[in-house]
Formats: structure tokens, C-alpha cells, sequence
């Protein structure tokens, strides 16, 4: 669960990205999060993560106050959200399965189980075989679901997907947005940043619109207002 | 019971998993960032060639200073009125002074055939030892508590005089504290430097895997989970560097001894032999090497830890 309340955050340069949000992701939930560049969306992912503290308010992520959490207690959340990014952020010289298995390896896992756990994801994301490739010798699209293959191996509570289609073609985005919805419907919590109007507005799942720091609209159904891109 | 032992089961085999992980990547990363490995190695072995050959240096000068030390004597004249048997009874005084190591009596006679040794015998025909008197060589300890052996010696009753070359005794006290001091000095900024070179080559090969730590980071790697394999990989390169820097300076070293030996003018220098010193110098090396590679490599990663 996400929770967000009268949340600030001011960077040291002065630039004040987020003016007071607050914002619930329920367990299970899925949802959509719109603006335009410069709104304060990678903020939020990074309050999410952990990479930036809040200024002022509280932010809980499954249960940890993430302004007030030791650095050391830091892994022990992240361990509990699966992060993807637009740029598949994946290990060149590793093969599917080494990217894969190496999220796993991170938090302690036996090789038994790594060997039992990787097959079960990749075959989920419709990769199982593809395992033994080069993240180079794969399509965007088959990249950036071994990206979600990762970020679901450690079997995470959450999913928070950064433009996970930006770099994608209409076809292939459309897969990963799917695959997204698959997770969530087995359970795991889905935010997505996006700027692809058309998924949006047909996926129909709750959308958090927010501009210049503030949320300006948060519905079920959502619609992706048009006005917000200019 | 059962399931408490499967926890500690799975939590050793977890932990043997851990370890495993860290030397494989400790090593492979060795040999996949062969370059600057090889950088990181010869950095490494400058710097102790540099600080292991100052260091032998310094033990050498500190040998002969010694030698040096011990030939600076003491000479405490007897009184006149005392025989020569006299004169030996006061042996176990003079030995029983704070700071003296030896002496050795030297009778009247002794003396005046040590005196006339050194010159043309015929000027000193006439002369007879009962000009001189008996005396005691004494050696001490302790040079630099020279005046104070001095002064204790002198309030033996029986002991007229005593003489000491205080010049030669400062000389070779400051000589010896010149050469400790460039020695700690030259020895703590080569460990500064090499721990700086170090911390930098590895920083490079970090840089590479900038992106590698920041998935690791992101995934819930802890930090400790990051460094193991970094401090592993400075550890070979540590001992690496160490063991051949110790092969060359021990090479070094028998070539100028070997050298030193065959010159005749250079004879009356003694040497430490390098089996005395290849083993303290390996222990050193592999110690300054062990702390240089790991310390270096939990240096050079520590930034990238912050996120």
C-alpha cells in the first residue's frame, strides 16, 4: 500500500517538484499516473523507491515510513516493490535468465530456488525461451519484459512501472500494458507512469492526474485529460 | 525441532550461497577488468618497492649505526693509588650501573702495548706503564643514556675519571632519529598515496558498473551485498601486488648485497642478510598490500552506496 499525505518536497536546488500530494494505493490496486514533464510524476516514483526523502509529510510504502526509515532498513523495502523503467535498465552481458536470476541472487535466494523461481516468471512474460539470450539480441518489447521479469521475481507486493512503453511501438506497448494488467490481476499492487493517452483512457482503471506539484484530478475510469500535455 | 533445524539449514545454505557469490565475482571481476587490474597491481607494487626499499634502507643505516654504537665505549680510569687487584675488584660496581652491558679490564701494561701498537715503537722505549693507568672499557646499553652512565660510573669510589665521546654519541643519536623520522614519514605518505591510486584505479572499474550497482540497489541489494565482491576483488589485487612486489625487492636486495659483498672498500659495512629480513618483509608487504586492496576497494565504492 501506498500512502501519501500533504507530502513537500523541495530540492536543494530550490525547485519545489511536489506541493503537498496525498494520494492511497490500496493493496491489489492498479492505477495510472499522468502529467505533463516537469510535474512531479519521477518525484513520486522516487519517494516511492526511496531515492529522495520528502521535505515535509508522510509517505508510507508497505508499511514503512519512508521519511523517517533508516538507510540501512532501505533494501528491505525496495525488496517489497519491482521497479521498471523506460530504458529496460538490464545487465548487457548477463543473458534473460542471469538478469532475472540476479534480482534473486541480490536478496539471498538459494540456487534451488532461483532455479525453481526464474522458468515460473520467464514463462509468465512469455520468455521461457528466450533464457539463454543477450539483452542486445532481444526486441524492445522482449526487453522490457524481462525487465518486469525481474522486477516480479522476488515476488514484490508492488509494481511501479516508470513509462514502461516510452520506448515502444504501439503493438509492443500494448503487450506490456496487458502483461501489467495480468500481474495485477494476480494480485500484485500496479502504478503506472505514462504518457500514452490511448492506454489510459481504454484500460479504464483509476487514473492520478498530476500538474506543477499538485494531483489535479484522481477517478476510477479515469480519463487522460488531453489539456495536460500542452 | 525439525523445522528450527531447516531454518538454520537454510539460513547457512543462504549464507554459503552469499559467500560463493562474492569470491566469483571478486575474481571474475579481476580478470574481466583485466586492464586496469593490471594498473591497479603495478600501483601496488611501486609503491611497496618504493616504502620496502626505503624501509631496508633505514634498517640497514639503523645496523651499522648500532655497530657503530657498540665500538663507542666508555673508558673509566681507575684511580692511581689502587693495584691492579685492586683495580679488578671494582668490576662487579661498574657492571652493577643501570645501562652497562660489559666491560672488559685493561691493566697499565695492557694499555701502554695498545698505545704503543699504534704509533713507531722506538719513541716510547723509555717509557713506562706506571704513566698510565688501569682502566675498564665499558659498554653500554643504551647509547642516548650516555651521560647519565657517565656520571654514575664516576661516583664509584676507586674511579678517578671517566671518559666518553659525547660528540660521536649526539652524532650518531641524531643520525639514527633522522632516519627513523624520513623512514615513518616517507613509509605513511607511500601508504597515503598508494591508497589513493588504489581507491582511484578501482573507482574506474566502478564506473563501469555504475549502472550494474544501481540495479542492484534498486532490486534491494543491501550494502553490504554490493561491497563483498568489490573488497574481494581488492583483496586479490592487494596480495597480488604484494607477493611479486616482494619477489622484486627480495631480487633487489640479494643483487645489491651480492654487489656490496665484491667491493673491498665496502667490506667494513654490515649488512642485514635477506634471510633475516624476507620474512618480516613478506609479513609487511602482504599486510600493507591486504589493507591497501581492501580498504581501497571500500573506499572507491562507498559513493555509489549512497543512493
Amino acid at each position: 500500500m501506498i500512502q501519501f499525505t500533504d507530502v513537500f518536497k523541495t530540492y536543494e536546488n530550490g525547485i519545489k517538484a511536489i506541493r503537498g500530494v496525498s494520494m492511497e494505493l490500496e493493496d491489489g490496486e492498479f492505477a495510472f499516473l499522468v502529467g505533463p514533464s516537469g510535474s512531479g510524476k519521477s518525484t513520486i516514483i522516487k519517494l516511492i523507491t526511496g531515492e529522495v526523502a520528502p521535505s515535509d509529510g508522510t509517505v508510507i510504502v508497505n508499511g514503512y515510513n519512508m521519511g523517517t526509515i533508516r538507510p540501512r532498513k532501505m533494501p528491505y523495502v525496495r525488496r517489497t516493490i519491482g521497479v521498471v523503467f523506460q530504458d529496460f535498465r538490464l545487465i548487457e552481458k548477463k543473458t534473460v535468465y542471469e538478469n532475472v536470476a540476479f534480482a534473486m541472487r541480490v536478496v539471498g535466494a538459494t540456487n534451488k530456488e532461483i532455479r525453481q523461481r526464474v522458468p515460473y516468471v520467464l514463462d509468465l512474460v512469455g520468455l521461457d525461451t528466450k533464457a539463454k539470450m543477450k539483452p542486445m539480441e532481444l526486441s524492445g518489447g522482449e526487453q522490457q519484459r524481462v525487465a518486469i521479469a525481474r522486477a516480479l521475481v522476488n515476488n514484490p507486493r508492488m509494481i511501479v512501472a516508470d513509462e514502461p512503453t516510452g520506448n515502444l511501438d504501439p503493438a509492443r506497448s500494448l503487450e506490456i500494458m496487458m502483461l501489467l494488467e495480468k500481474i495485477n490481476e494476480l494480485g500484485t499492487t500496479v502504478l503506472v507512469v505514462t504518457h500514452e493517452k490511448e492506454f489510459v483512457n481504454n484500460f479504464s482503471k483509476r487514473v492520478i492526474a498530476i500538474d506543477n506539484g499538485h494531483i489535479i484530478s484522481d477517478g476510477l475510469g479515469g480519463y487522460y485529460d488531453y489539456e495536460l500535455e500542452q | 525441532m525439525s523445522s528450527n533445524n531447516n531454518n538454520v539449514r537454510s539460513v547457512r545454505r543462504r549464507k554459503g550461497n552469499r559467500i560463493g557469490y562474492y569470491l566469483k565475482e571478486g575474481f571474475g571481476s579481476v580478470f574481466t577488468h583485466g586492464f586496469m587490474s593490471f594498473a591497479a597491481i603495478c600501483v601496488i607494487i611501486a609503491c611497496l618497492l618504493i616504502m620496502g626499499s626505503f624501509s631496508l634502507l633505514a634498517i640497514n643505516v639503523n645496523q651499522i649505526i648500532g655497530s657503530l654504537e657498540d665500538e663507542n665505549v666508555i673508558l673509566a680510569f681507575v684511580d692511581d693509588s689502587y693495584t691492579e687487584e685492586q683495580a679488578q675488584a671494582l668490576k662487579p660496581q661498574i657492571l652493577a650501573v643501570a645501562n652497562v652491558t660489559s666491560c672488559d679490564f685493561i691493566s697499565k701494561d695492557d694499555a701502554m702495548k695498545s698505545f704503543t701498537s699504534r704509533y713507531d715503537n722506538s719513541l716510547f722505549d723509555n717509557m713506562d706503564s706506571s704513566v698510565l693507568r688501569h682502566r675498564y672499557a665499558v659498554y653500554m646499553d643504551d647509547i642516548t643514556l650516555l651521560t647519565e652512565t657517565q656520571m654514575a660510573l664516576k661516583n664509584i669510589p676507586g674511579i678517578a675519571t671517566v671518559n666518553a665521546s659525547q660528540s660521536i654519541a649526539k652524532g650518531l643519536i641524531t643520525l639514527r632519529n633522522v632516519v627513523s623520522v624520513i623512514t615513518i614519514v616517507l613509509a605513511v605518505i607511500l601508504f597515503a598515496v598508494s591508497l589513493f591510486i588504489m581507491a582511484n584505479t578501482i573507482k574506474l572499474t566502478t564506473v563501469e558498473r555504475k549502472e550494474e550497482i544501481a540495479i542492484m540497489k534498486m532490486v534491494g541489494a543491501t550494502n553490504r551485498f554490493i561491497r563483498w565482491p568489490f573488497v574481494v576483488e581488492g583483496f586479490i589485487l592487494g596480495i597480488t601486488g604484494a607477493l611479486i612486489a616482494f619477489l622484486f625487492e627480495s631480487g633487489i636486495y640479494a643483487l645489491v648485497m651480492a654487489n656490496l659483498a665484491r667491493r673491498y672498500t665496502m667490506t667494513f659495512i654490515n649488512v642485514v642478510p635477506l634471510s633475516v629480513v624476507a620474512v618480516p618483509m613478506l609479513v609487511v608487504f602482504l599486510i600493507i598490500g591486504f589493507f591497501i586492496g581492501v580498504i581501497g576497494s571500500a573506499v572507491a565504492i562507498k559513493n555509489y552506496l549512497k543512493v
